[in-house]
């Protein structure tokens, strides 16, 4: 039970984490219609800032909150310069682009900070375990990001739901002339959600860099999962997006936690042990082909989208 | 149709003069391994030509492609592990199987449009690929080294380089030949016209997902070929050929080649893996300037290569 | 650095080529082609390579039996396909005399057969994967580092010794992971009550594999996490609270290259290794105090191996009096590990991989107040691996 407890928790802490991550990809996918490949390289960039900033100032908070600052500027930087002519584009014309500018932004934090990789040092009083039930302890750091995380997503969704600039992002996500016509600066309004999808993509991005250090090529194979994310949610939905993050968080999870002692039921402890780690790994992709194939516009699907 | 001497005719005709004379040249200078390099750009331009089969005239993006590459690999390389080695049957055996897994996936994916399409694709790449992954007794990560060629008794020594590069290069003619008869006949235009508007062609009485799925079936099995000369041409097949960036460098070798264009898969792989040699001898951060190079052909050069060698611009 | 201008020439013009390498000259010169990682996270692991097989050479003033060396470097990208690429782009198109380097198993076994197949020396200096060890040896194929098992194999005797009952296994599920595992089960006499293969190399997050450390409450736990997944393992065994509660084992996961990343965390973490910076022999202290002065930083032992690899081709060389022809000869040689080894001297077993020790090493603080890893004791002397009863090689 307690084990369960822990792995439940385990779960929540990786589902909040992609939902970060997919909240400004679905966003950016909803409004502008743009595939952005390179999100995950927003993230890597987060994660590197905040490794730099954390050691310049010697000061964790600090660090963290000018790196946000940093990667939204290098978000907006991206959307003026090249993001903005893809619009209107065809999709595929995205996915080359994007792509190239994952291998630039790859290449380009090699040159800068090498190819070794660093460390974002947790303080002291993150980087320990705490009692969260009698006899059960649980990161500190871990439990952190779960807080932030889930506060990030409260205030999205009052920003969306309760705000102007909210209503013209919902506005955005069913019917994009609409909004054009209704007279507002959509270009503006465009490189507003780009950056805070960047800072969001960074935040996702430092957060992660604490346990798993920043790393060249980190963003690529959890952009992945970002956009099973918001395939399963339904693109342009953010309660979809949380719904579908919190979800693939958990299953990813539960499958590494219990598959093996599930399949020893069912299978010898040889086989068991070589079907589940392969089993574990295509689970979420399953489960992905599985929804598409019931629900091929995914569960939530934002209405009037494609 | 375009006039006769255009500049990307001649390209084209350079290009194919090219690889008609690449074993003349690696025998002048006694570079095998520029045969040998060769060899691989022609059997990876079956593979994207085959994806731009559904990709550009049927709008069909698959992120799954590279998968067939494995599954065709894997059946050779599998087949030869058990001690049969005989083309005769490793080959078809090789092709039956892709285009069942092909018809399987597409079975299901077809339901799906867009990006939902791109991602299940994707999702069904990754569990072949994940299946590789636990193939234990077929080395599992590590691959599979496939110790003897497809042996096809004494009609076709595939150990013969220069043979098996003009055996290779046959094929991708003969594939980019199928396209054009299959693109161009009533089949190709309900492909093409579904791609646009499938409730139209359907209401005209096309049954567009049939169609759509027999062209997915075709190029999944062509892929499924590449995969086999890909094996026998690196006698090893592993797990990697299948991941989800392999099936996105085949999408990049279209998209730059030209999407929808008969030799621009042939000019994308070209131009992909020549640019990778060439930067990559210049620099090794060789991809700080291949990325924005990417990033400024889909700015200013619609269509791909292709497009900008036709002149003529694509939406 | 040269790489692949050959092949872009080739591609850019159809002419007369400046590939081509005449007979004559491979005479005047000793050609060796190095394949390892250059691009990606794990570029640190070749680059740790090349500076120790680049130090080596200046060692030995660039010359072998008097001819002048030339090395070709060629990177991977960690992946088993573009290795093979380049590995035949070095023999055919290089025409090298000896190929040397591969950090991964699985590169190095997609690369094995254009080797085997033109005749050249293969030097292993790292990867050690058991089918080469056993049924696949070959006479041209040689290993300076060691067999994948013998290490976890190391381990599992250190143990014993310190009366571990029960251990969880934890590592990637990649072919080097399983071998590990496997290594430490086959020598630990206590009960294995759990195991975790995670997915390779895209998994780094080990929470729920921890959780069920945590759980399982075993006297021990063994890791084997490489390069930089080692650095990410250690930071969330410490945040997790596991450091204090069940004592870490580990292989190939702390070295001098994760070591400054890995920080405190790695204190008092033992490993197993056949070579530690410290070891008393000459050579050795030669090879870490150049080393140290030109890079300002620790060797690893990735290094060290690579560094032994021009030894050995050195000794034959030497043995043939430049005259490359004469495989018998040059392989006649290296069979005898007739050279200065910073891991002091070895055998070679009928597979020729090295009969050699293993020694503990721990975390300590060196004199600056730098980590460093630490020489404690011999765990085992003379250790063979089990797959040497599979080559059908006798000499």
């Amino acid at each position: 039970m307690l084990l369960f407890v822990e792995q439940f928790l385990n779960g929540l802490q990786f589902g909040l984490l992609l939902f970060l991550l997919a909240a400004g990809l679905t966003l950016v996918f909803g409004i502008m219609d743009l595939v952005n490949l390179a999100h995950g390289s927003l993230y890597m960039v987060g994660a590197y800032f905040a490794a730099t900033f954390t050691a310049w100032t010697g000061h964790f908070v600090g660090g963290v909150l000018l790196a946000l600052v940093a990667t939204l500027l290098v978000g907006m930087a991206v959307e003026v310069i090249a993001m903005r002519r893809l619009y209107g584009r065809d999709h595929l014309d995205h996915v080359l682009a994007t792509f190239g500018l994952i291998l630039f932004f790859n290449e380009l934090v090699r040159l800068i900070w090498g190819p070794a990789g660093m460390n974002l040092t947790l303080p002291p009083w993150l980087n320990t375990a705490v009692e969260i039930l009698p006899g059960v302890y649980y990161s500190m750091y871990r439990l952190s990001i779960i807080v932030v995380a889930l506060a990030v997503a409260t205030g999205l969704y009052l920003i969306v739901m309760r705000t102007r600039i909210g209503m013209l992002i919902r506005a955005g996500a069913s019917n994009r002339e609409m909004i054009s016509a209704l007279g507002i600066n959509i270009k503006l309004l465009y490189t507003f959600v780009f950056g805070v999808g960047a800072a969001l993509a960074g935040l996702a991005g430092l957060m992660q860099a604490a346990i798993l250090t920043a790393q060249i090529g980190m963003g690529e194979n959890i952009l992945i999962l970002a956009f099973v994310v918001i395939i399963i949610g339904g693109i342009g939905s953010i309660r979809g997006a949380f719904i579908a993050a919190i979800f693939v968080g958990l299953i990813d999870t539960v499958g590494r936690a219990f598959l093996p002692d599930i399949l020893k039921l069912a299978l010898s402890p040889a086989a068991a042990a070589t079907a589940a780690p392969a089993l574990s790994s295509m689970l979420i992709y399953l489960v992905m082909a599985i929804i598409l194939v019931v629900r091929p516009a995914g569960l939530f699907p934002a209405p009037g989208s494609r | 149709m375009m006039p006769a001497l255009s500049l990307r005719n001649i390209v084209v005709a350079l290009l194919l003069l090219m690889l008609l004379l690449v074993p003349v040249y690696a025998l002048v200078v006694g570079n095998n391994f520029v045969l040998s390099l060769f060899t691989r750009i022609v059997i990876l331009a079956i593979a994207a030509t085959s994806l731009n089969l559904i990709m550009g005239y049927g709008g069909m993006v698959s992120f799954g492609h590279a998968a067939y590459l494995g599954i065709g690999g894997y059946m050779v390389g599998i087949l030869a592990y058990e001690g049969i080695l005989s083309g005769f049957v490793q080959w078809p055996l090789a092709l039956l199987v892709s285009a069942l897994i092909a018809f399987v996936i597409g079975l299901l994916s077809l339901r799906t449009r867009g990006v939902y399409f791109i991602m299940i694709t994707l999702a069904f790449g990754q569990m072949i690929y994940y299946v590789g992954v636990s193939l234990n007794r077929y080395g599992a990560d590590d691959g599979l080294t496939i110790y003897r060629r497809s042996n096809f008794a004494g009609l076709l020594n595939l150990s013969n380089k220069t043979v098996f590069y003009y055996f290779c290069l046959l094929l991708l003619l003969a594939t980019i030949y199928l396209t054009w008869r299959l693109v161009n006949s009533r089949f190709g235009m309900a492909i093409r016209g579904a791609r646009s508007n499938d409730r139209r062609m359907h209401a005209i009485g096309f049954p567009t997902f049939r169609y759509r799925l027999t062209c997915f079936v075709i190029a999944g099995t062509i892929c499924g070929l590449a995969g086999v000369l890909l094996a026998n041409h690196t006698d090893f097949i592993s797990p990697a050929v299948m991941h989800w960036t392999r099936s996105g460098d085949l999408i990049v070798m279209v998209v730059l080649g030209g999407m929808g264009s008969l030799f621009g898969p042939l000019i994308g792989t070209v131009a992909f893996l020549a640019l990778e040699e060439v930067l990559s001898g210049i620099t090794e951060y060789w991809q700080i300037i291949f990325g924005p190079m990417l990033l400024a052909i889909v700015l200013f050069a619609r269509g791909g290569i292709d497009g900008l060698l036709a002149g003529i611009r694509r939406g | 650095m040269r790489k692949t201008l050959v092949a872009a020439s080739a591609l850019l013009a159809l002419a007369a080529g400046p590939g081509a390498t005449s007979a004559l000259a491979q005479q005047k010169s000793v050609k060796i082609g190095f394949v390892s990682t250059f691009s990606g996270p794990t570029a640190v692991i070749g680059n740790d390579m090349r500076n120790s097989f680049d130090l080596a050479l200046d060692h030995i003033g660039r010359k072998m039996g008097g001819l002048p060396v030339e090395v070709i470097y060629e990177d991977d990208q960690q992946k088993p396909e573009v290795g093979l690429q380049k590995t035949q782009k070095l023999i055919e198109s290089d025409k090298v005399d000896f190929v040397v380097g591969y950090i991964w198993s699985n590169v190095l076994l997609a690369s094995l057969k254009p080797v085997l197949d033109s005749k050249i020396f293969l030097i292993s200096s790292n990867a050690g994967p058991s089918q080469i060890a056993g049924e696949l040896c070959n006479e041209n194929f040689f290993s300076t580092s060691w067999q994948n098992d013998q290490t976890p194999q190391a381990i599992g005797h250190y143990m014993n010794q310190k009366g571990v009952k029960t251990v969880y296994l934890l590592g990637p599920n990649y072919a080097a992971g399983k071998d590990m595992l496997a290594g430490v089960a086959s020598t630990f006499k206590g009960k294995v009550i759990g195991q975790d293969l995670t997915k390779w190399p895209d998994q780094l997050d080990f929470s729920a594999e921890l959780t069920k450390v945590k759980a399982a409450k075993p006297d021990a736990l063994f890791v084997f996490y490489p390069g930089a997944a080692g650095v990410q393992f250690l930071n969330q065994y410490v945040q997790s609270g596991l450091k204090g509660q069940v004592p870490l084992y580990t292989a190939f996961t702390i070295d001098s290259l994760s070591l400054p990343r890995q920080g405190e965390n790695a204190l008092g973490i033992p490993g197993a290794q056949h070579w530690v910076n410290d070891l008393p022999n000459a050579a050795n202290k030669k090879y870490v105090a150049d080393f140290k002065a030109k890079h300002k930083a620790y060797p690893s032992f990735y290094g060290a191996q690579s560094y032994d690899a021009v030894g050995l081709i050195n000794s034959a060389v030497v043995a043939a009096k430049g005259d490359l022809t004469k495989k018998d000869v040059m392989r006649a040689e290296m069979r005898k590990a007739n050279y200065q080894s910073v891991r002091g001297p070895y055998k070679y077993g009928n597979n020729h991989f090295p009969i050699q020790n293993f020694y503990l090493q721990d975390v300590v603080k060196d004199a600056d107040g730098k980590l460093t890893l630490k020489t404690v004791a011999t765990i085992i002397k003379d250790s063979q691996d089990e797959h040497a009863k599979k080559c059908k090689m006798k000499w």
